[in-house]
C-alpha cells in the first residue's frame, strides 16, 4: 500500500510543478509578446511603407520628424526656414496633382513617363516637397533627394499630444490625450464611487441589522456579475440622455458619463473590500472606544475607519485598476474623441477603448498595430504600478494586525 | 454603596447568564469576582458601564445602581455613565494611535479639547499608572512599540484620563508576564485610595492578594459574596470551598 501512494504523490507533485511553470511561462511569453510587438514602434520608418518624401536636391533639409511632416501637410509650417531650412515658402506637391499638370497621353499608356515627369516637376521646384509611392522614384536623378525621415522616438509617443493613426503621409501617435482621457474617467470615477461605496460599507457593517445585510451583500456581488456591456447599454440609452439634457450639451457621450459607468461598476469592489476591512476591526477595539464614553459615530471615525484605512486605501487603488483596464463600457458612453480633454463635459477616449477600437483596422505588423501594442504596454504598467502598491498597502495592513 | 446590583436576571436569547444576582459593593474598595469560565463573570461587569447594550437580543431584569442611580434608568446618557465607570478590557488593545492620543482620546470624544489641560490630564493619567518614566520620550511614537505589560498599563492610564470613580478589570493580567503582572497588582494597590474597582480573575492568589472583598460565581449564580480573608480562610458555602481548595491543590 505505501509504495503506489508515494508513486502518486510524486506524480501530483510533478503535475503541480508542471501546471505552475507553464502558467508563469505563458504570463511570461504574452508579456515578452507585448513589448516586442509594441516597441517595434521606434524601429519602423514614420512614412507609409511603399511611400517615399522627395525634395530637390538643392534644398539643405536632410531629414525631417513626423511632427514636422504633419504640420507641414497640414499647412502649420509653410516655410522651409522654420525647419532649419532656406527662406522659401513650401510647394506641396501630392501625388495626384500629376495628373492636373500632365494629360494620360504625357505620361504614356502604362504611366512609362511618370517618373521622368515627377523628377522634372520636383527639378524646377527648389521649394517642393513631394509625398509619393516609391516605385516612381526607382532611379533618382541628381536634382532629386528623398528626405531622410527620422523613425518615432520614444518622446514622439509619450509626450506627443495627438493621435492620430490614419493620417498621411505620416501618422501621429501622441498618446497624451489616452493617457490623459483614461486617468481622467478613471480618477472621475472613483471621486464618484468612494464615498458613495465607503458610506455603503459603513452602513452594512455598522447600522444595518443582520437580515438586512443578508440581502444587500450578496445583491452588491451581484452586480459584479454583470457583463461590461450590458452596463455600456445601460449608460449608452439611460446616461447618456440624461447627461446631455442635464448638463444642456449637445452630445451625452462624455467624461463624466464614462465615469458615472465605471463608478457603478466599480463599486462592487470598493464596498466588499472595504466592509472587510472595516469588519476586521477588533471589537475589543470598538469597545474601548465604547468604554471611553466615545459615540458610535466618533468611534466610526475616530477608530473604525483610521484601522481599516489600509484596507480602504486597497479597494480605491482596486477600483481604479478596474476603472482603468475597462474597456467596453467606456467605449459606449464616452464618445473616443482622441484630443485632450479640457472640460468632464467633453467626450475622452480611454486607452482599452481605443485598442479595442482600432486594432480590427489596423494592418498586421504596421506602425499602427505596434503603436496600439504600445498602448497595450502601457496600460500593463499602469496596472502593475497599481498592484505593487496595493501589495505594498496590504503588507502595512498584515504588520499593523499582527 | 458605592456599586449595587438588585435581583438581576440577564439572557443571551433564551440562554439564562445571571440568576438573580444581589451585591452590594462599598467604596474606595477592590473587590474581585471569581469562578469557573462560562459562569458569568464578564457578563455581570459588564452591565456596570451598559456594555452589554451593544450586543443584540439580549435582556435584562432588576437594577444596577451606581452611586444610588439606577443606570439603565431612561435618563441617564450611556456616554456620561461610561465617564464615570471605566473599563480595562482582558487583552491589552490600544488604538493604533500614538501614545499620547491614546491618553487624550476619552477626553476628546468627550468634548475637552483644550490643549495644556488635555497635556496636563495624560502625564497624570500616565504617572497614575505607573508609566510615565517608561514612555515621557516617546509619547508621540506608536502605542503598538510598547511591550505587553506597557500596553495595559497604558490601557489603564487610557480609562484614568477621563477621571471615573469606577474602574471594572476584566482578566486585566492574564495576559501578562509575572513581573508585568505584579506591577499591575501594585497599581490597583495604589489606585484603590481613589477609585472602586471590581475586578474579574481566574488567578486565585492575586484575588487574595489585591482584593478587600470576593465574589463567587457559578452557573451564573453569586454563590457566596464576602471578606477576601474570610473567603479564603473560612468559606461559608461548600462549592467555594471546592472550588478554591481544588484550584489551589
Ligand atoms: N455575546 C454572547 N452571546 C451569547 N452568549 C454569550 C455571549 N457572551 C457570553 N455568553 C455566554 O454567557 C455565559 C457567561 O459568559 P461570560 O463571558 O460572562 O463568562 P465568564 O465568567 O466571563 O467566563 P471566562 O472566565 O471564560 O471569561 C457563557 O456561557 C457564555 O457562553
Ligand atoms: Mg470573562
Amino acid at each position: 500500500m505505501r509504495f503506489p501512494m508515494k508513486i502518486v504523490e510524486r506524480l501530483l507533485e510533478g503535475v503541480f510543478k508542471m501546471s505552475s511553470s507553464i502558467t508563469s511561462i505563458v504570463i511570461l511569453l504574452i508579456i515578452i509578446f507585448l513589448f516586442k510587438e509594441g516597441f517595434g514602434l521606434f524601429r519602423s520608418p514614420v512614412v507609409e511603407n511603399g511611400y517615399g518624401l522627395y525634395i530637390n536636391s538643392k534644398n539643405p533639409i536632410a531629414d525631417i520628424n513626423p511632427t514636422q511632416i504633419k504640420q507641414i501637410f497640414d499647412g502649420e509650417i509653410d516655410n522651409w526656414k522654420t525647419i532649419g531650412g532656406n527662406e522659401e515658402s513650401i510647394y506641396l506637391f501630392r501625388f495626384d496633382e500629376i495628373f492636373s499638370i500632365y494629360t494620360d497621353e504625357e505620361l504614356g499608356e502604362n504611366y512609362q513617363f511618370l517618373p521622368q515627369k515627377l523628377n522634372n516637376i520636383i527639378a524646377e521646384n527648389s521649394n517642393i516637397i513631394a509625398f509619393f509611392p516609391k516605385k516612381y522614384m526607382q532611379e533618382i536623378s541628381s536634382n532629386t533627394k528623398e528626405i531622410a525621415t527620422k523613425n518615432i522616438e520614444i518622446t514622439d509617443f509619450v509626450l506627443g499630444k495627438e493621435w492620430l493613426p490614419t493620417t498621411t503621409p505620416s501618422p501621429l501617435f501622441g498618446i497624451v490625450p489616452l493617457v490623459l482621457g483614461t486617468l481622467l474617467v478613471s480618477f472621475l470615477a472613483i471621486l464618484i464611487a468612494l464615498p458613495l461605496g465607503l458610506g455603503v460599507a459603513i452602513y452594512l457593517s455598522e447600522i444595518a441589522s443582520n437580515r438586512v445585510r443578508g440581502i444587500i451583500r450578496p445583491a452588491i456581488e451581484l452586480l459584479a456579475g454583470i457583463p461590461s456591456v450590458v452596463y455600456g447599454f445601460f449608460g449608452l440609452v439611460i446616461i447618456v440622455p440624461i447627461v446631455q439634457k442635464v448638463g444642456n450639451i449637445s452630445a451625452g457621450e462624455t467624461a463624466f458619463t464614462g465615469s458615472l459607468i465605471l463608478a457603478i461598476m466599480a463599486l462592487p469592489t470598493i464596498i466588499s473590500i472595504s466592509e472587510d476591512a472595516i469588519r476586521n476591526t477588533p471589537l475589543a477595539l470598538r469597545e474601548s472606544s465604547y468604554a471611553l464614553g466615545a459615540t458610535q459615530w466618533q468611534t466610526i471615525y475616530k477608530i473604525v475607519i483610521p484601522y481599516a484605512s489600509s484596507g480602504i486605501s486597497a479597494a480605491i487603488i482596486l477600483g481604479i485598476g478596474r476603472a482603468i483596464g475597462e474597456t467596453m463600457a467606456v467605449l459606449m458612453v464616452t464618445g473616443n474623441g482622441a484630443v485632450i480633454p479640457h472640460s468632464i463635459f467633453e467626450s475622452v477616449r480611454t486607452i482599452p477603448a481605443t485598442i479595442a477600437a482600432e486594432l480590427g483596422e489596423a494592418p498586421i505588423g504596421g506602425t499602427h498595430y505596434q503603436a496600439l501594442f504600445l498602448l497595450g504596454c502601457v496600460l500593463f504598467l499602469f496596472t502593475l504600478i497599481l498592484s505593487i502598491v496595493s501589495e505594498l498597502i496590504s503588507k502595512k495592513q498584515t504588520s499593523k494586525t499582527a | 454603596m458605592m456599586i449595587e446590583a438588585k435581583n438581576i436576571n440577564f439572557y443571551y436569547g433564551n440562554f439564562h447568564a445571571l440568576k438573580g444576582i444581589n451585591i452590594a459593593i462599598p467604596a474606595n474598595t477592590v473587590t474581585a469576582l471569581i469562578g469557573p469560565s462560562g459562569c458569568g463573570k464578564s457578563t455581570f461587569l459588564r452591565l456596570f458601564n451598559r456594555m452589554n447594550d451593544t450586543i443584540q437580543n439580549t435582556k435584562l431584569t432588576g437594577e444596577c445602581l451606581v452611586n444610588g442611580q439606577n443606570i439603565y434608568d431612561k435618563t441617564v446618557q450611556v456616554d456620561d455613565l461610561r465617564k464615570n465607570v471605566g473599563m480595562v478590557f482582558q487583552k491589552p488593545n490600544p488604538f493604533p494611535k500614538s501614545i499620547f492620543e491614546n491618553v487624550a482620546y476619552g477626553l476628546k470624544v468627550n468634548g475637552i479639547s483644550d490643549k495644556k489641560y488635555i497635556a496636563e490630564r495624560v502625564e497624570q493619567s500616565l504617572i497614575a499608572a505607573a508609566l510615565w518614566n517608561e514612555v515621557k520620550d516617546k509619547l508621540h511614537q506608536s502605542a503598538f512599540a510598547l511591550s505587553g505589560g506597557q500596553q495595559q498599563r497604558l490601557c489603564i492610564a487610557r480609562a484614568l484620563a477621563i477621571s471615573p470613580s469606577i474602574l471594572l478589570m476584566d482578566e486585566p493580567a492574564s495576559a501578562l508576564d509575572p513581573i508585568s503582572t505584579s506591577k499591575i497588582e501594585e497599581l490597583i494597590h495604589e489606585l484603590k485610595e481613589k477609585y472602586t474597582i471590581v475586578i474579574v480573575t481566574h488567578n486565585m492568589q492575586q484575588a487574595a492578594r489585591v482584593s478587600n472583598k470576593t465574589g463567587f460565581f457559578m452557573y451564573g449564580e453569586l454563590i457566596e459574596y464576602s471578606d477576601t480573608k474570610k473567603m479564603f480562610l473560612n468559606p461559608e458555602n461548600i462549592q467555594t470551598q471546592n472550588y478554591i481548595t481544588g484550584r489551589f491543590g
